[in-house]
């Protein structure tokens, strides 16, 4: 389905994660922080930058390597994405959601 | 700057989960796992999550045992079942197919038990032990990881339960 993000019309599942990764920035970014009422700082966006980059790598995300990644521990990123990290950061990120159980 | 509205997905929004107590009551690797996995995955999902430890699922939260559950050889017809008991029961025979297994689990990003409880605790969740069965086995809160918040009774703990869209998980 198709959905207005910061203006431009983009592609979305029904989950609302972006169906393809290449139509993210950071305007988009934060229209979809807005709505899981996160403003993006600095850090917010290292952690995205991240994620993208693994994903665009084909690395398989996990809270747990987002805790080792070194740029934030896991208590961190709990705290920066409250409610759900890796779910809603990867939704932020514009990149598939994660399919992992830890 | 526009209108920025995303259809979520609403199906059960209502009655989502808010919050779990998984029972956590015996000590081989994949009774912990299992607990312990479902537990991090609610964290994971913004779930209010409490886990409580009794009987032997205590090992789970004891020093210097969390990270040297077995899985059982014996007993366990899921577990290599071409395998005769008597030489599964072999001394040393189960220690090497925990070795194995646990192993198999790195491979799959599954972290050791100790860091499974560092992991559902930075995330919020709580842990808790069985005050009768903390009685039982004759062990003190040192015993046990810091991460454990409180040692507590049956009363205590259906008291943490309690709530709308709330779930009680036995393993």
């Amino acid at each position: 389905m198709e959905a207005t993000i910061a203006g431009t019309t983009i592609d979305v599942n029904d989950e609302g994660y972006l169906t393809d990764p290449s139509k993210w920035n950071e305007a988009v970014a934060e229209a979809i922080a807005a709505e899981e009422d996160i403003v993006l700082t600095d850090k917010h966006m290292e952690v995205i930058r991240y994620l993208r980059e693994q994903q665009e790598k084909g690395e398989k995300l996990s809270v747990r390597r987002v805790g080792k990644s070194g740029i934030v521990s896991i208590k961190e990123f709990y705290d920066l994405f409250p409610g759900g990290p890796l779910k809603k950061s990867s939704r932020i990120a514009g990149i598939p959601k994660p399919v992992s159980c830890v | 700057m526009e209108t920025t509205t995303l259809t979520k997905k609403t199906t059960a929004a209502d009655h989502k989960v808010k919050k779990v107590l998984i029972i956590c009551s015996k000590g081989s690797l994949q009774d912990v796992y299992a607990a312990l996995i479902m537990a991090n995955g609610a964290v994971m999902d913004g779930i209010e999550t409490h886990v409580f430890f009794t009987f032997f699922g205590l090992d789970a939260i004891t020093k210097g045992k969390l990270d040297k559950l077995h899985v059982p050889t014996v007993g366990n017809p899921s577990m290599m079942p071409h395998v005769p008991t008597v030489v599964a029961g072999l001394p040393g025979f189960e220690s090497l197919a925990s070795t194995m297994m646990k192993k198999e689990m790195e491979k799959l990003d599954i972290p050791p038990v100790s860091e499974m409880l560092e992991m559902i605790t930075a995330g919020g969740g709580r842990l808790h032990g069985c005050q009768l069965a903390v009685d039982m086995f004759k062990l003190n809160r040192e015993d046990f990881v810091d991460e454990l918040e409180d040692i507590i009774t049956v009363g205590d703990m259906f008291g943490l339960a309690a709530g709308e869209d709330s779930h009680i998980i036995f393993v």
